[in-house]
């Protein structure tokens, strides 16, 4: 539709909305507004961000789409419980300032989970309009909302800092700067505790930076919130590893720390246990997107010292959001053919709607009910194949996904360069190799109770850490909780 | 945070020496551990390197390092008073030292610079140590001096001839393997061709030997799994598992394989650099 359609069909529906005319019906024929997005071939060539974001008409037009409900299921569907309903009624009404400061109540990284949170698995799969089209895509796009919001607070003056409490004498250690740890820190700033964020990498964010790539959540929007935590006087100090710099014991006992909170993430990636494995070629996700994203390998001789596979034909192997990203970066840097390669079908893969749609329409070759079961490498030890087997699906194993059962005698080849294994982590060794006072699970994470303590007084933990594998939103859930507790452990209920 | 260059020295032919401000990592550090650096800025490579000495007093660390990529030559570029951009650490496992007996220390080429607070460490409590430290040519043995402080018994071999003995360290190595009594364990630090042979000697001999594997690195902390080895078949971290490792199951032959996976980058980096500002050999 067009600029001026768009427009009219707007004023339309204020006008009625403000004779208390706008009737549900009206707001069903509002049709769901597409994501501008960069072209799908364009892209192939770049890492600037491809979901560029509703306009201004758009993100009012999609809000009209939201029913107002007395009791709106959206909310319940939040992992922090963002009051959806009304900062939607806000947009409708142009009020974008009372929009933020809705979400912000709630949410302290709306241009991230704007971006990231797998809304239709959550706020959207709630959704009564969603329901009524039985797809959670055409629910009011709850997410590109929240982006809006969050992106045009950023070109203007809205993006203040939030107002920290008056000193308490306490200090609190943040160990890891991923979105869990950036939470904490805010929320025990705003309390007035001497918040200190360690950071292992030389740059905060976490998995933000490291992980999620550009083309889905540009770095300058993790820097911006990295600076708003700095503005507010926590101190952040990067090349820092807990547990071999300083133990969490040190912290405690002798750098006067009253309070600490562990969201050290993923940690050792997990491979499949099949011959090639350590061929040259075969990657980790983690590595592969670490040197891609946090080390700007596509930059290679032009600015960055990280080399990556000069690749031609890749296999990637998961179907989760991190095989997508894993998959569209091997595009972004050069490779002439990506497969995917998944053991169930389409329907079972955990990753976002969005994040497989956008893969597909670059050009990447989904391989469904197929895995490799060796790799193959040339004479200087290099990967050169991968020997796959079809798969079909028989019963529902635990996870309640119907299991993958090799068919036999389905060997093929599959030609490629390049390997990269995005099945997961398992947890990050080196605080259980060095803080014998916090229990373990026998997978590796740490216990906590419902507040998120752990079993060492005044330490608490949240993300991957405890949860094996978390998403951005529920780390950051976590961090929310922990940091109440942490704010009550102090004696400074919020 | 950058770290301050207080004192910088050439050791020989492009082995360079620095002792850098980091007062935390000076604390923490012990024997065997390493750390990983980032030259310039935050899009540096990141490389680990081991550590070779530590001054907790006046809060610095020592690195030794070979200048053969464009990463090592800009950090012999820096000059005292420079800075280096991003240090971590310590990583990896710290060695461990305990009297064993007599053991015996095998230094390969700039080896010798990660082996030697080892070798302390181990001389310290109450060891009988033997020292063989292995170089090309008589210009590019480090250390010598340091090691003959703390041994026992030093022995010296160049390839060349041109120092000392004439041959390779495997070769004192198996004489004093076939002692009697034998070593009662074995440290190796060197390029990975040299600790291979070494470990097949002890092997052969059967006397225990750790040897200390430098792989390629990202984040050093166990997330990416660039670093990994084959230890008696089962895959290890070398970066949270290592960096020391039971030298008679290390695969050494598929290490050196991996550790050359982006031999032609490097070169076009290399290349590109010297083009450009590479003072290697122009230095004092």
């Amino acid at each position: 539709m067009s600029e001026q359609a768009l427009k009219s069909q707007l004023d339309e529906l204020i006008k009625k909305q403000a004779v208390s005319q706008l009737k549900p019906s009206d707001r069903y024929a509002i049709e769901a507004q597409p994501m501008p997005e960069q072209d799908p071939v364009a892209r192939r060539s770049s890492v600037t961000e491809v979901a560029q974001g509703y306009t201004e008409l758009q993100a009012r037009l999609e809000a009209m789409r939201c029913l107002q409900c007395k009791n709106p299921l959206c909310i319940k569907g939040c992992p922090v419980a963002i009051p959806i309903r009304d900062f939607i009624a806000h947009i409708a009404n142009g009020q974008y300032q009372a929009a933020l400061a809705v979400i912000k109540q709630a949410s302290l990284l709306p241009a991230v989970c704007g971006r990231v949170c797998p809304q239709e698995e959550q706020c959207q799969l709630e959704c009564v309009i969603g329901r009524k089209y039985k797809d959670p895509m055409k629910a009011v796009s709850i997410g590109r909302l929240e982006r809006f919001v969050a992106d045009w607070a950023d070109g203007s003056d809205a993006a203040e800092t939030p107002d920290v409490g008056p000193a308490t004498g306490k200090k609190v250690a943040v160990v890891g700067a991923g979105p869990g740890g950036i939470v904490v820190a805010a929320d025990a700033r705003r309390a007035g505790h001497d918040v200190t964020l360690f950071e292992a990498f030389h740059k905060p964010g976490g998995v933000l930076v490291y992980g999620i790539p550009e083309f889905r959540l540009p770095k300058a929007i993790v820097q911006k919130e990295v600076d708003v935590l700095t503005r507010m006087g926590v101190k952040i100090v990067t090349n820092f590893v807990v547990g071999r710099t300083r133990t969490i014991s040190q912290l405690m006992q002798e750098d006067g720390f009253d309070a600490v909170y562990i969201g050290v993430g993923a940690g050792l990636p997990r491979f499949m246990g099949i011959e090639g494995e350590s061929l040259v070629g075969v990657y980790s996700a983690n590595e592969y997107l670490t040197r891609a994203n946090l080390m700007k390998a596509y930059d290679f001789g032009q600015g960055s010292d990280t080399p990556i596979a000069q690749s031609k034909h890749v296999a990637v192997i998961g179907g989760g959001n991190v095989a997508m990203d894993s998959a569209r970066t091997a595009v972004r840097l050069g490779a002439e053919k990506v497969y995917l390669v998944y053991r169930r079908t389409e329907k079972e893969m955990p990753a976002r709607l969005e994040e497989v749609h956008h893969a597909k329409q670059e050009g990447i070759e989904f391989r469904l009910l197929q895995s490799p079961q060796r790799i193959l490498g040339n004479e200087e030890f290099r990967v050169e194949a991968i020997e796959c087997l079809q798969y079909e699906l028989g019963e529902p194993d635990d996870s309640g996904r119907r299991r993958p059962v090799a068919i036999r005698g389905s060997e093929f080849q599959l030609p490629v360069d390049t390997v990269i294994m995005a099945i997961g982590n398992t947890a990050n060794p080196l605080i259980r190799q060095t803080t014998p006072e916090i229990a373990f699970n026998k997978w590796g994470n740490i216990e906590v109770d419902d507040q998120c303590k752990t079993s060492m007084d005044g330490v608490y933990a949240g993300g991957d850490i405890v949860l094996g594998a978390a998403t951005v939103i529920l780390a950051m859930g976590q961090g929310r909780i922990a940091a109440k507790a942490i704010n009550e452990y102090l004696g400074c209920p919020d | 945070m950058s770290h301050k260059i207080v004192q910088k020295t050439q050791l020989a032919d492009k082995v360079f020496s620095a002792v850098i401000e980091a007062p935390l990592i000076a604390q923490a550090r012990q024997p065997g551990q390493f750390v990983i650096v980032g030259i310039t800025n935050d899009y540096s490579e990141r490389i680990p390197l081991t550590i070779a000495g530590t001054d907790p007093v006046q809060g610095t660390i020592q690195l030794i390092w070979q200048a053969l990529g464009k990463s090592t030559c800009e950090m012999a570029d820096l000059q005292e008073g420079d800075t280096i951009e991003n240090i971590v650490g310590p990583l990896g496992q710290p060695t461990h030292i305990k009297q064993f007996g007599t053991v015996v220390c095998i230094g390969g080429g700039i080896g010798n610079a990660p082996l030697l607070p080892i070798a302390t460490a181990l001389k310290e409590a109450g060891n009988t140590v033997i020292s063989i430290l292995g170089a090309r040519t008589r210009d590019l043995l480090i250390l010598e001096d340091k090691f003959a402080a703390i041994s026992d018994e030093l022995i010296v071999t160049t390839d060349d001839g041109s120092y000392k003995r004439q041959g390779l360290v495997t070769e004192p190595l198996r004489e004093v393997c076939t002692r009697h009594p034998k070593p009662d364990q074995a440290y190796v630090i060197g390029p990975a061709i040299m600790m291979k042979f070494c470990c097949d000697v002890t092997k052969e001999l059967d006397v225990p030997i750790e040897a200390s594997l430098n792989t390629i690195m990202v984040d050093g902390t166990g997330m990416c799994g660039g670093c990994r080895v084959e230890v008696g078949g089962q895959t290890k971290f070398v970066c949270v598992d290592g960096p020391e490792f039971d030298g008679h199951l290390v695969d050494f032959d598929m290490m050196m394989k991996r550790q050359i996976a982006y031999k032609k980058q490097e070169h076009e980096a290399m290349e590109a650099y010297k083009d450009h500002q590479c003072r290697i050999g122009l230095n004092p």
